[in-house]
């Protein structure tokens, strides 16, 4: 191959202007794939964290109880008309408050699975929160600091006070707060259907990104949380993250085959999220699908010209022994090395578009809508596949370039 | 080199036609039953008016092109149901070109026209073959201007250049079309003269396509064409009127 690269690179290098345009054209088409693939990972990723506020990426939750009529309806016997009618009504049941059955073994089945990265386990039911005359109703959950704090970031959420739910404290959501008027260091009384309840002492105010969620929740420790909602020892849901966002509803799905309880990705509890991000990813796949195509008709378009321009040098190769293969080769070389070269100039230039971008694009409260970082993996495969495109543009060109005629050729 | 070569003359053609636009309307005989052999070490000349078939039989000679009718055997191997692939093969351990309008790779150096034939033939640039390349480029008188590029040369240093890289894998065969035709007299003497050395001290055989008579005459041998076939092949007329040394 030593001598298709050689001649090849020649070829390019003698083309001066026309080689330096299309890579360069190459180049920032690349970089436009680059800059809008890590930029809708960065974004989608960033308003999914946002939306989800706390919600984990899974979430482990008791079976739903059904009913189980003692006697079903029999269809046959009522249409011949001797048999007694039976008439039955089976209602649904209410979803009681329960626990996990021996959550500590699930939570170990868990602990097995390596595509999970924190578990908390918790206890969440509905209850009230009082100061002087008024009220709110809430969601109370005990919570264990660490594990939950690894799986939702409350840690990163808080806005004063410490993350801190000993007997006796209680965190509250910003907007909460700011209804009831307590700060850091206030008490409130906070009591549930089964319990009249007792006061605790505010540790921490968190804000959630929402104003709903803020007025929602109010954390306490798991075994304040137990005895609030009368389920000692026992836990609601089991929370989980994953290694990776995307890949929440496998995860679920493995996990589901080893837990006999009911699994839920975030994936599935927000679909409307999740169509509008697929679309944006297929709008997406869409505009790099074009851009590339783009690229290897410019691409193809070049070496095709370069043909004809080369027509006697082929002809002269070919007269002195430079089989059909090897000068098919030396054009798809071209192509391969226009999309390497496009492929570095390309991902480099993406990097400084995403980090240009990222200081320009910020969100309601004024962060960066997202950050630019390197991504050595995607940029190795959109090398690979640059290079790959490169040689399929040529792969025309070079097979004009090896049929031409080597007695014609050289008259050109 | 050229001392084992006793069995097989270099060509051999045994009744060649050539048709163009074959079972066309058009359909036209350029060669007409050409017999024609090449001893190794010869130095011929082929000439004839234009029109007469020369650069046809050449394309023929030097495997570019295929004949319709006929046998043609280079070194002994019948070369008419060769694959492109062992044609090209053949063309590169045997055969050399030299063109009228010299076609020298400009995106390559002087020295690196002269050692394409041995990056074709190893795959790579090897000292030994710089060596050679620079060895033949000296035989043409070129040592101060191997790493110039065809375009900075002059026509007549172009076409030593061309000539040497003909040479560079010792060919047995050297085909050459109108190797002076586009070079001024004193140069296209420089250059004849190049081909007649080659010949004596490396014994590889020559073909020279010509219209001049001047170079005709001093060639070994005269092979005429008119009309598709040939019409006088001897040696050349008299000793006295065309004197053997150069010059």
């Amino acid at each position: 191959m030593r001598f298709e690269w050689i001649v090849a690179w020649r070829f390019l290098r003698e083309g001066g202007l026309q080689t330096a345009l299309i890579i360069i054209g190459a180049a920032l088409g690349i970089a436009f794939i680059v800059f809008i693939t890590g930029f809708l990972g960065e974004l989608q990723r960033d308003i999914v964290q946002r939306t989800l506020g706390v919600q984990p990426h899974v979430t482990i939750k008791p079976l739903e109880e059904v009913a189980r009529p003692l006697r079903q309806g029999d269809a046959r016997g009522s249409s011949r008309g001797d048999a007694p009618i039976v008439l039955s009504d089976v209602q649904p049941r209410g979803q009681r408050l329960r626990s996990i059955d021996q959550w500590q073994a699930a939570v170990a089945r868990l602990r097995e699975n390596p595509d999970v990265r924190a578990i908390s386990p918790l206890v969440a039911g509905p209850g009230l929160v009082t100061r002087g005359d008024s009220n709110k109703s809430l969601s109370i959950i005990g919570i264990v600091a660490q594990p939950y704090a690894a799986v939702t970031r409350l840690d990163q959420k808080l806005i004063a006070g410490t993350l801190q739910v000993d007997p006796g404290d209680v965190l509250l959501g910003r907007d909460l707060a700011e209804d009831l008027g307590v700060g850091i260091g206030d008490t409130v009384r906070l009591s549930t259907p089964t319990s009249p309840g007792d006061t605790y002492r505010v540790r921490g105010i968190f804000d959630l990104g929402a104003k709903n969620l803020n007025q929602l929740y109010a954390y306490v420790g798991l075994a304040t949380a137990q005895a609030l909602h009368a389920l000692p020892g026992g836990v609601t849901s089991i929370e989980i993250t994953v290694d990776d966002l995307w890949d929440a509803q496998r995860v679920a799905s493995d996990l589901s085959l080893t837990i006999p309880h009911r699994v839920e990705s975030w994936i599935q509890t927000n679909q409307q999220l999740m169509v509008a991000l697929s679309n944006q990813t297929l709008m997406t796949r869409m505009i790099r699908f074009t851009f590339g195509l783009v690229v290897a008709i410019g691409v193809a378009s070049v070496l095709m010209v370069a043909v004809v321009q080369k027509t006697r040098e082929i002809g002269i190769l070919r007269a002195m022994g430079t089989s059909r293969g090897r000068v098919l080769r030396v054009f798809l070389v071209q192509g391969a090395i226009i999309g390497l070269i496009g492929a570095v100039l390309g991902c480099a230039v993406g990097y400084a578009l995403a980090l240009f971008m990222s200081g320009v694009l910020t969100s309601a409260d004024g962060s960066r809508l997202f950050n630019a970082h390197l991504d050595f993996r995607l940029y190795f495969f959109t090398t690979l596949g640059a290079v790959v495109l490169g040689v399929v543009s040529a792969a025309l060109p070079a097979r004009r370039a090896a049929r031409l005629d080597p007695a014609q050729a050289i008259r050109m | 080199m050229n001392t084992a070569r006793t069995a097989a003359p270099i060509v051999s053609l045994s009744g060649v036609h050539k048709r163009f636009n074959e079972g066309l309307p058009n359909e036209t005989e350029v060669l007409h039953g050409i017999d024609l052999t090449v001893e190794a070490g010869e130095f011929a000349s082929l000439i004839g008016p234009s029109g007469s078939g020369k650069s046809t039989l050449l394309n023929l000679l030097g495997l570019l092109d295929r004949p319709s009718a006929g046998e043609y055997l280079l070194k002994g191997v019948p070369t008419g149901t060769a694959s492109d692939d062992e044609r090209t093969q053949a063309r590169l351990d045997t055969l050399g070109f030299v063109f009228q309008f010299h076609h020298l790779l400009p995106e390559f150096s002087a020295l690196e026209n002269v050692m394409l034939p041995g990056l074709m033939r190893d795959g790579a640039f090897t000292p030994a073959n710089r060596a050679s390349a620079r060895e033949l480029l000296a035989a043409v008188g070129l040592s101060d201007a191997m790493e110039k590029r065809p375009g900075e040369l002059s026509g007549g240093m172009q076409q030593r250049v061309a000539i040497a890289r003909a040479l560079a894998l010792a060919p047995d065969l050297v085909l050459a079309d109108e190797p002076t035709g586009n070079l001024d007299t004193h140069s296209a003497d420089e250059a004849f003269a190049l081909l007649r050395r080659f010949n004596r001290e490396r014994g590889c055989a020559f073909i020279v396509v010509t219209h001049d008579p001047r170079l005709a005459a001093r060639c070994d041998r005269v092979i005429e064409l008119r009309d598709g076939m040939i019409e006088r092949d001897g040696p050349v007329a008299s000793a006295t009127d065309a004197p053997d040394p150069k010059r």
